[in-house]
């Protein structure tokens, strides 16, 4: 059954009949990234209104692929069970040189067994979740059918101009959220540009729907005889759907390419011809950013901010990071609890992530479609090499899925504790006792006391835990205790084996400035 | 400096004969490949970033 977009609901928004009370928080866009921004703002307790330009969820799957980072966020926002009860679990990646297998490897080491590494769930069945969910939250006011038509930011705030189908109204803010996405409209309407590269590779992606047995695993192919000289990829999706990518080189006309009498044979060869197609987009790699994401009163994130090319997990995954990064550190801000030089934080470190992501996706295009001469000739032959011994595995670049950025941070640390959960690092989830540990840090920040009791006098709540062996693993290494300071976004900020109430408090004065 | 740049590989002769008789009757395009191999076998043999990058200089003539 191809998936019914349904009209999201209008009704006309009170600023058409008068003034409206100067809102906290605007968030433009309701994709996945301005959703999971209001709702974890809504669970902050700071109340916002989301404006969406469109009346349906988004066409077509696009992002289907969620990590297990962002699947932990899910279950912060109260989705995570509607989430996996429709989505594909899967940690197998498996590569082909020509249309031979040269190797497989398997992520659920990697993962700490309460989620997969990553599950797949096309993005409309994401956002009608996600819609659902800040319908019925009352701090989030969603409007449909709501185009930002003009921004206006001062230093203390953001006055918008809105059009509705009833005509045009206008609202005031003190923090407008750019979450509308690569074609930002608030990125148009505030003159900024994207800095960075555009790649001249063309790739056609398509969903079809198929009753078949392919196992849940992400399939990428070099060079296969199906699709000669070229790459491919297939995933599975929920209800039957599976994404294929097919590189089409440089100098595809995407036009052409995408009309169906030129993707149904391309498809038929991967495939077979037992197959729906369902949507199919011509795309072009980018690797390309803003040079800042906060403007005074204007911060962007996902692809408003930054844009990576697909298949690796980046694009709304990394929108993700960008909410829970900025989250907290805006409630906090608004309550009072912190200076505004917080948010130069979210800056920085998502500056920082976004870099990471370009720097990783620029390689894999390289690796993906080599340019002629000296780097098509390390890529076969690191493929070639592949077939034989593990260390050329390494370098095979399919797109290198994402992981969390780990911060810079000068913060407090002790070699003996092991290197992943170092502070700027999220924090590794581990099971203690019948539950799972990240389900029990939060909202606020938390001291993990490992085999330890807390210092005295700090005004923070504290978990205290016996160390079982994941917990060891993950946070105690060789040494017998730890304390951990753990931020709202479960990221490490500090830690300590021997820790004195002053170093601590300072830690957590740090934390809520942003130092880096 | 991590790069050792002073003779130290036994039979040095006998090196570069058997590395030219693995070239021997390859096309261009064939011995390009081999090269490329074997840069990336000795590169994860040697397994030093450090080193790698100074004799990637010293390669370049900087």
């Amino acid at each position: 059954m191809p998936y019914d977009y349904k009209p999201l609901p209008y009704s006309a928004p009170p600023g058409l009949s008068g003034p409206e009370p100067r809102h906290r928080v605007v968030v433009v866009g309701a994709g996945p990234v301005g959703l999971a921004m209001a709702l974890d703002l809504a669970r902050l307790g700071i109340a916002s209104v989301v404006l969406e330009d469109k009346s349906s969820v988004t066409i077509g799957s696009r992002a289907i692929v969620w990590s297990e980072r962002s699947l932990q966020l899910f279950a912060r926002l109260g989705i995570v069970d509607q989430v996996m009860a429709r989505a594909v679990p899967w940690s197998i990646a498996r590569i082909s040189h020509g249309d031979e297998e040269i190797f497989s490897f398997d992520m659920a080491g990697t993962a700490a067994g309460r989620f997969p590494p990553f599950a797949n769930l096309q993005q409309y069945h994401i956002e009608d979740i996600l819609i659902a969910r800040a319908l019925a939250e009352p701090l989030i006011d969603l409007r449909f059918r709501n185009r930002l038509t003009g921004v206006d930011p001062d230093g203390t705030g953001v006055e918008l101009s809105v059009k509705t189908p009833d005509g045009p109204y206008r609202l005031s803010a003190d923090y407008l959220l750019a979450c509308d996405g690569a074609r930002s409209l608030t990125r148009a309407l505030m003159d900024l540009d994207f800095e960075g590269e555009f790649y001249e590779e063309r790739f056609l992606v398509a969903d079809i729907e198929m009753e078949a047995d392919f196992p849940a695993e992400r399939w990428f192919w070099f060079d296969p005889s199906f699709h000669s000289g070229q790459s491919a990829m297939l995933m599975p999706q929920a209800d039957n759907v599976y994404r294929i990518d097919l590189q089409l080189g440089r100098l595809a006309n995407a036009g052409e390419e995408a009309r169906p009498d030129r993707v149904i044979p391309r498809i038929q060869a991967v495939v077979g011809p037992d197959f729906d197609l369902e949507w199919v987009s011509i795309y072009t790699f980018q690797s390309r950013r803003l040079a800042e994401f906060v403007h005074g009163r204007v911060i962007f994130l996902g692809d408003a901010a930054h844009l990576v090319p697909p298949f690796s997990a980046r694009g709304a995954n990394g929108g993700l990071r960008d909410v829970e990064n900025l989250g907290w550190k805006l409630a906090a801000v608004l309550e009072g609890r912190a200076d505004e030089r917080l948010l130069d934080s979210y800056n920085r470190e998502r500056v920082q992530a976004a870099d990471e992501n370009l720097r990783d996706s620029a390689r894999a295009a390289s690796f993906i479609s080599p340019a002629p001469g000296v780097e098509r000739l390390f890529r076969d032959q690191v493929l070639a090499l592949a077939r034989e011994t593990a260390f050329a595995r390494e370098w095979v670049n399919a797109g290198r899925l994402a992981v969390p950025c780990i911060y810079a941070t000068g913060a407090p640390d002790d070699l003996l504790l092991p290197d992943e959960a170092r502070p700027g690092a999220a924090a590794p989830e581990a099971r203690i006792g019948n539950g799972w540990l990240l389900d029990q840090i939060g909202p606020g920040p938390t001291l993990l006391a490992i085999n330890c009791a807390a210092p005295d006098g700090l005004q923070i709540p504290t978990l205290s835990v016996r160390a079982d062996p994941t917990l060891r693993t993950r946070y105690l290494g060789d040494a017998e205790r730890a304390l951990y300071l753990i931020r709202p976004d479960l990221v490490v900020a500090a830690r300590w084996v021997t820790a004195e109430s002053r170093a601590v408090s300072a830690a957590i004065r740090a934390m809520w400035e942003g130092r880096e | 400096m991590k790069l050792i740049t002073a003779p130290n590989l036994p039979d040095h002769d006998g090196f570069l004969a058997e590395l030219l008789a693995a070239h021997r009757g390859l096309s261009d395009a064939e011995s390009q490949a081999l090269n490329a191999r074997l840069i990336l076998i000795l590169a994860n043999h040697v397994g030093d970033r450090e080193t790698l990058t100074e004799a990637l200089d010293l390669a370049r003539g900087r």
